[in-house]
Formats: C-alpha cells, structure tokens, sequence
C-alpha cells in the first residue's frame, strides 16, 4: 500500500525537497536534463504503464500526451488540473500536501515530452493549505535549479505557477478549467478542436489530473513494466481511493488495481458495530451506485466495477449502511448537480432544476406517483444532450438510484416520510 | 479604490501570465480586493478591478457572480463554509449545521448581531475522509464534532 503518490506521507516533513529526493525523486527530470532520456522513451513506457487519467475519465495518458502537436511552433501549455470538488474525492488535496514535488516532476517531464515550456497548477480555490504547500515545493524547486530558463544549459526551459479558483465545481471540466485560467466563467467549450490543438489562449495544451502527474516519475524510474505489474491487464498501476461515508476509518487508500472491494472496506475499519452494508458509490457522485450485494462481488480496478454496472471514476468510494434513506441521499446529491450546472446548455440548466425540485416535493411529502417516471423522464432528456460531462454526471445517479431502490422512493410518495426509521 | 498594497499584490498574479493576458488575474484580484474590504465585493469595487486590468466591467460582473467564493452581501469577520454534501451528510453534517444555527442564533446566509461569525451552506469542499468538516478563512476543521464547534466558536474573536 502507498507505493507511488502517498509514499513519503508518513515521514517527517512530507513536502519537502529533501524528503522527496531521499526517496529517488528528481531523478528522471535530472536524466532528461543531462539528455540522457528521449521523449519518445517516456512516451513508450508511459504507454506500456497502463496509466489511465486519474481525474475520472481514465483516458491513456501516454496516448493524450502522443496527441500533442511537438514539432509545431509557438507556446505549449501543461495543465494540471487539481481543481478536485467531486463529491467522495479528496485524494488529490493529500498529494499536494504530502507529494507536491511529485506533481512538479511529473509536469516538468510533461512539458520537456510535449515540449511546453510553461505550465499551470490549477488548485481549488478553497485548498489553501495545499496551494501554501505547493507554492513552497515550488520555491524549493527554482532555488535548487530545477525549474526555469535554460536549465543547466540543457535548452531545456520550464516555467510553472499555480493558478487559484474561486468556487465552480465545473471548471474540474478540462475546457471549463482552460476558460477559467483565461479569466472568464468556467464554462466548458464545444469539442472538437480538443485542448491538444487550441487549448489554452488558443494553443496547444493537454490537461491532467494531480495524481496522473504525481504517477509519472516513478513509472519511469521505475519502468512501465513494473507499474503495469502493481495492477491487473486494463488496470495498470496503483490509485488513490477515497474511502467515506459509513465507515470505521475514513482515508485515502493508495492499493493495487485489482484489489477486491472487500478488502477495502476492511482497511477502511469495515462498518460500524450492528450496521450493514447497504450501498455504494464507487467512484465519487457521478458514477451509479450499487447495491451491497454486486459491490461486494466487484474488484477496484476498471472493466470489474464496469461489470458490476458502475465506474471506477476517480476513485472515490462512497458507503451507506442500512441507516441510510436513499430518497435523501439523491436528492442531496441533486441539490449539488443543480448548484453546480454552470447553466450554458438548456437540458442541463433546467433538467438539474427539475429534478432537484420533483426530489424535494417527494421529501416534503408531496410527491405524486407519477413524480418517478418524470424523473427518469428527465434524466433521459439530459443525457447525451449537453457540450459537456456534467450533464450525464447530473443523470446517472438518478437513474441508478431509482432502478436499485425504487421500492424506497415508491414508499416515500404513499407515506410522505422515509422507509429507513433514522437515517445518519 | 483599490490600495498600493493590493495592487502590488495583484501583479504578482498578472506576472504569471503572458503578456496582454492579465484578465487572468480577476479571480485572484477580486479576491484581493474582496478580503480588503472585510469578506464581501461592490459594484464599485467591480469596476475597480476592471479598470485596473483593462477589461470590460461586464466580464469582470460575469466572474464575479459566476464563481462561489465572491460575496455580494455584507458577511461576518468570520465566515463558517459547512459542506452538506454526501460523506458529510451521512456523518451527520445537518445536525451539526441545525446546532451552529441554534448556537449562534442565526440561519445559514445570516450574518450574526455582533458581525462576528455568518455560516454558509457549501457543497463539498473536498475532504470527505474527515467528514463532517467546515472551512473558516484559509483553514479546515474536520471531524466535527458539536464540543469541537463550541471551541472553534470560543477561538473566534
């Protein structure tokens, strides 16, 4: 456990420079400084890796950074996209805290592959201890000469800075992300043309994940080979996963894909006394939730939690035990797609509204018997119809919630109250 | 309208940007001048900033409500940012959010008589492994507990 992002979380000063070298960090950058390790090396070891985006939509990273146009003229950006406000996600706040320097390397080497001499942190605005220790890392980073013009003579420049948001859950959106670095509303842009080809500005730039970035170094001091090996075939690799809700121990888990759920839930301390399983999210709000008994059969990588009829999205597994009243569950989480809809495409704008209204007359105890075909009504309209992800995000646990506990929403319209006696 | 002070604070940002790009700094300067004239904004203040990085005052409005963390209304010195979203929610964040109402003798988006504290309901803010949590200024509590609210309360002055 806690291979890769997480390893140093434990020693003294975790953030630091020192503790980050002790431990082999700087290495690959050092090597491609001296020019002893080509792009299309990295690139190949990236791809032999596995490494999938760890932001959710678990793309090929070696492949999305191939997409860059290298050879092309003019300014280049690396993007990293630390933006994390998916609910049950928290795992990129302990790498910026505990690993910032991680992150520096693995955008440095972003930048010498794709050959963009500039690069962003974008963090949250809220994390502001992470931003304090990320800006530190960064300071330590310049003086000891690894980052800047010409580094070391090698033609090699590489220039990063953070950027702070201010509160918009959507600019997690890569093209929302870019529109806020820009100074405007976070509000994504039609694709394509993809980031790679106009991204930020207008140029090209290729966003990832903090914990993508933070993978990096160690697969290539370590080989693609080895990090493949960690997981299972698809899956390749370790990964964070938030594990909340009703548990014992609540934290980040840094496990081998593959690892079977159980387990999990048993290093999260498993339930509390007298309580069962009774559902969960795998992979933060937006990917569908699953009752206890097809959890329990998953394993945490990729195509199994796909199997299983969900997402391993970024990892953040989300647990309710049998006090749990389902009907509030989804409506709270409705309440948040509906804030957070950044109200450029009609079916999201309205459609979130609508559902976060028709869940709040069910809970008044209002709620009319045809209210659950509305719903999935709805959903369905929202569904493939918006510029952006956000709008399935909105959609799936709707429609999931429903179809695994529909017997709870029914008895919510009849009675006016919840099943479940207490609920918390 | 705007000080020396937050002004050099502001170019430090514009610096991080090419050139001709400093509209990128407006979320950082509206913070800025935000947290300079005690946690909330002005129209004045909007057109302030637009003027000082050379944008349209309606870009600089658009920013300025679109994101979360500008504040419109007057807010206390001390502003209690409680995540009700899912972790927090089934750890028991409404309870704990009903007992800080009833403490401080104010609803979320009030500001308390002495202008000390307001509480604002956020969605998550994510540290969901010590839910249930709030944000006051830069920091986060987490693992809330109703004695652990009673000493943060004691500890704002």
């Amino acid at each position: 456990m806690n291979k890769v992002c997480l390893k140093n979380t434990n020693k003294d000063n975790p953030s630091s420079l020192m503790t980050y070298e002790s431990s082999g960090g700087y290495k690959v950058w050092r090597k491609i400084i001296k020019g002893e390790l080509s792009h299309g090396k990295i690139l190949d070891e990236l791809k032999t890796s596995g490494l999938r985006g760890r932001g959710g939509a678990g793309f090929p990273t070696g492949l999305k950074w191939s997409f860059m146009p290298r050879n092309q003229e003019g300014q280049k950006y690396v993007v990293c996209n630390s933006d994390e406000g998916e609910p049950g996600t928290c795992k990129d706040r302990d790498i910026l805290r505990f690993n910032p320097h991680a992150v520096i390397e693995g955008m440095a080497i972003a930048g010498y592959v794709m050959n963009a001499s500039v690069g962003y942190n974008y963090i949250r605005g809220e994390f502001m201890e992470p931003y304090y220790r990320f800006e530190e890392a960064l300071n330590e980073a310049y003086s000891a000469g690894l980052l800047g013009e010409d580094i070391n003579d090698s033609k090699i420049t590489f220039n990063l800075y953070t950027h702070l948001g201010a509160g918009a859950y959507i600019c997690g959106e890569e093209t929302a992300l870019l529109e806020s670095i820009e100074g405007k509303k976070g509000q994504p842009r039609f694709k394509p043309p993809f980031p790679a080809n106009v991204g930020l500005y207008g140029k090209p730039t290729t966003v990832n994940n903090t914990e993508s970035f933070a993978s990096v170094p160690d697969i290539l001091a370590n080989g693609g080979q080895w990090f493949a090996d960690l997981g299972v075939p698809n899956s390749g690799g370790c990964k964070l996963f938030s594990v909340t809700g009703h548990v014992n121990n609540p934290a980040n888990f840094e496990i081998p894909m593959g690892t079977p759920f159980s387990d999990l839930l048993e290093m999260a301390g498993g339930l509390r006394e007298g309580r069962k399983l009774k559902a969960v999210i795998p992979g933060g709000s937006s990917t569908p939730i699953l009752p206890a008994k097809a959890a329990l059969k998953m394993n945490m990588d990729y195509d199994s939690i796909d199997k299983a009829g969900s997402m391993l999205g970024a990892g953040s597994v989300i647990i309710m035990d049998d006090t749990t009243c389902m009907v509030k569950a989804l409506t709270r989480l409705a309440h948040f797609y509906y804030d957070e809809s950044c109200g450029q495409c009609t079916p999201c704008r309205e459609g979130t509204g609508w559902i976060y209204r028709v869940l709040k007359r069910i809970m008044d105890g209002h709620g009319k018997n045809e209210d659950l075909n509305l719903l999935l009504s709805v959903q369905d309209k929202i569904n493939g119809n918006t510029i952006c992800a956000l709008g399935e995000a909105a959609a799936m646990p709707v429609k999931s919630f429903i179809r695994h506990f529909r017997k709870e929403f029914e008895y919510y319209i009849k009675n006016g109250k919840s099943m479940v006696a207490k609920d918390g | 309208m705007i000080s020396d002070q937050a002004k050099k604070e502001i170019d430090i940002w514009v610096a991080k940007y090419p050139a001709g790009r400093q509209s990128s700094a407006v979320m950082e300067a509206l913070k800025i001048v935000q947290t300079e004239n005690g946690g909330s904004l002005t129209g004045d203040l909007i057109k302030a900033v637009a003027d000082y990085l050379d944008m349209p005052r309606i870009s600089v409005q658009e920013v300025a409500t679109f994101y979360e963390n500008y504040n419109h209304k007057p807010v206390g010195k001390h502003v209690i940012r409680f995540c009700h979203n899912i972790s927090c929610m089934l750890n028991g964040a409404d309870d704990l959010i009903s007992y800080l109402e009833t403490k401080l003798g104010v609803k979320t988006g009030e500001v308390s008589k002495d202008d000390l504290v307001s509480v604002k309901k956020v969605e998550c803010l994510g540290a969901c492994v010590g839910a249930p949590m709030c944000q006051i200024g830069d920091k986060y509590y987490e693992n809330l507990t109703e004695q652990s609210i009673d000493e943060i309360l004691d500890s704002l002055k």
